[in-house]
């Protein structure tokens, strides 16, 4: 026990350090040019936070769930890109030690991401699906040596082009429904990537998102032993709904903290007289609280269903309403804390380049509503609630 | 039970939006490879409750209790026992 809690207190301790020393100051840059945060993804790779959550069995750091989310959120408060490169990449390695099944290929993947620091992106979204992640168009594809291939056109793969390897949903078979859908790991010298669009967005450009035509082929032993919509349910959706909202808390709270430095720095220049500013920073805290709340319970949700038979309790539809719903509450809740600090701050805020600056924080923070779109998961959830009993 | 599993195959007929015809799926045969959608398994859960005069307790509201016919009748089963 202590181990592992001394573990989690190291790694954290140089994930702040990285935060603080490297993904804080190119993150203006980042923001700037769009540009891949390099030197954080180094960093993260010299400390090797690419393998902390993959058991030590394995190669790996073995840290818990509850400290790679911190990580998230400590990411998140210095560079909202780094932090999302970060946790999309640990979304898939937790994804694969989850559902691993004793299959031999996913063991020695995961040794090689832990020796050699492999970064991994996904391919989950398809043109002409609409935005619905629980279906595929492209399929696995048997080729004639006994190897299988697929050709997948997405709109976004998040550092597509920085990625080692690449995690890709698809249909399990040419003659299989939309919905029969598996997940296939390949590695780089087994694709092609032809980019299909450019990348100069509002907000989390140092993501570098742009859409590709995905082209592979790779053995069948790199399809997931679990069909892909138990590995959703299980693992990959509240894994990405928990993830992603620590980094927007991560974000809102330094905005929060900006906005804090400037109402201090203003009481300090005229000590005793009345601050508006001062008030309009407690109202802020109480949009921050609830953004906290509602974050750390979904950890707790999350890692109270554990890892074991009883994770299949992930798979009710009260589990996917309340995963769901932190998404949604997380997403629209951070833009306004940001916009509330915007307010605080004024033109020092509005500027880029004073240490009250919020814009990129509020950017960044706007990208969460549309990743998985809202309004697709209020139309699911409607749905869902048509039948569930207690949620 | 055969009676059961008829109406249970009548409901997957009219709310399942299957690529197959649900005649031809043995009750062990799995619904989300015959292309169940999961918007489509909630209208199936409803038609049940109906059919049935039955609530799916939260616990039940899984994908593994909808997965097949045979899974679908057991957990019929499994709420009338503790009903009566």
């Amino acid at each position: 026990m202590t181990v592992a809690l001394d573990r989690d207190q190291a790694f954290l301790s140089a994930i702040r350090a990285t935060a603080d020393d490297v993904a804080g100051p190119n993150a203006a840059d980042v923001d700037r040019n769009a540009r891949f945060p390099a030197e954080t993804l180094d960093a993260l790779r010299a400390q090797q936070a690419l393998s902390a959550f993959i058991p030590s069995e394995l190669g790996g750091g073995g840290v818990s769930f509850e400290a790679l989310a911190t990580a998230c959120f400590e990411l998140g408060r210095r560079c909202g890109a780094s932090a999302m490169v970060f946790a999309m990449h640990q979304i898939q390695v937790v994804t694969m030690v989850r559902h691993l099944e004793g299959a031999a290929w996913f063991e020695s993947y995961l040794r090689d991401v832990a020796r050699e620091q492999r970064l991994i992106a996904s391919v989950t979204s398809e043109v002409g699906t609409g935005g619905d992640m629980g279906r595929s168009i492209a399929a696995v594809t048997p080729t004639s040596d006994g190897a299988c291939s697929f050709e997948k056109q997405a709109p976004t793969v998040s550092y597509g082009q920085f990625a080692d390897d690449l995690f890709t949903t698809l249909r399990q078979g040419p003659n299989a429904e939309p919905v029969d859908q598996v997940i296939v790991l390949t590695r780089r010298e087994q694709m092609q990537l032809e980019p299909t669009g450019t990348w100069d967005p509002l907000g989390m450009r140092g993501t570098c998102s742009p859409g590709f035509l995905v082209r592979a082929e790779f053995l069948p032993e790199q399809i997931m032993p679990t069909p892909f919509p138990r590995v959703s349910a299980e693992s990959m959706v509240p894994v990405s709904h928990v993830l992603w909202s620590h980094i927007w808390l991560g974000i809102a709270t330094d905005a929060f903290d900006r906005a804090r430095a400037f109402v201090r720095a203003a009481a300090k220049q005229k000590p005793g007289e009345p601050l508006p500013a001062a008030e309009r920073l407690s109202h802020l805290l109480s949009e921050l609280s609830p953004l906290r709340a509602v974050v750390n319970s979904g950890l707790r949700d999350f890692v109270a269903a554990g890892d074991g038979p009883s994770r299949e309790s992930l798979s009710t539809i009260a589990a996917a309403l309340r995963f769901n719903n932190l998404k949604i509450a997380a997403s629209e809740q951070a833009p306004r804390v940001c916009q509330g600090a915007l307010g605080i701050c004024g033109i020092v805020g509005f500027k880029n380049d004073t240490p009250f600056s919020v814009g990129r924080h509020l950017r960044d923070s706007m990208s969460a509503c549309l990743m998985v779109a809202n309004e697709r998961i209020h139309q699911t959830d409607a749905s869902l609630l048509l039948i569930a009993k207690d949620a | 039970m055969s009676h059961v599993t008829d109406q249970i195959r009548e409901i997957l007929k009219q709310q399942g939006r299957l690529a197959i015809d649900v005649d031809s799926l043995s009750g062990d045969a799995d619904l989300y490879q015959a292309g169940l959608s999961s918007h489509a398994s909630v209208n199936v859960m409803l038609a049940l409750e109906d059919a049935f005069d039955v609530e799916f307790p939260d616990r039940m509201l899984k994908r593994s209790v909808f997965e097949s016919i045979d899974a679908i009748a057991s957990a019929l089963d499994e709420l009338q026992v503790e009903v009566a």
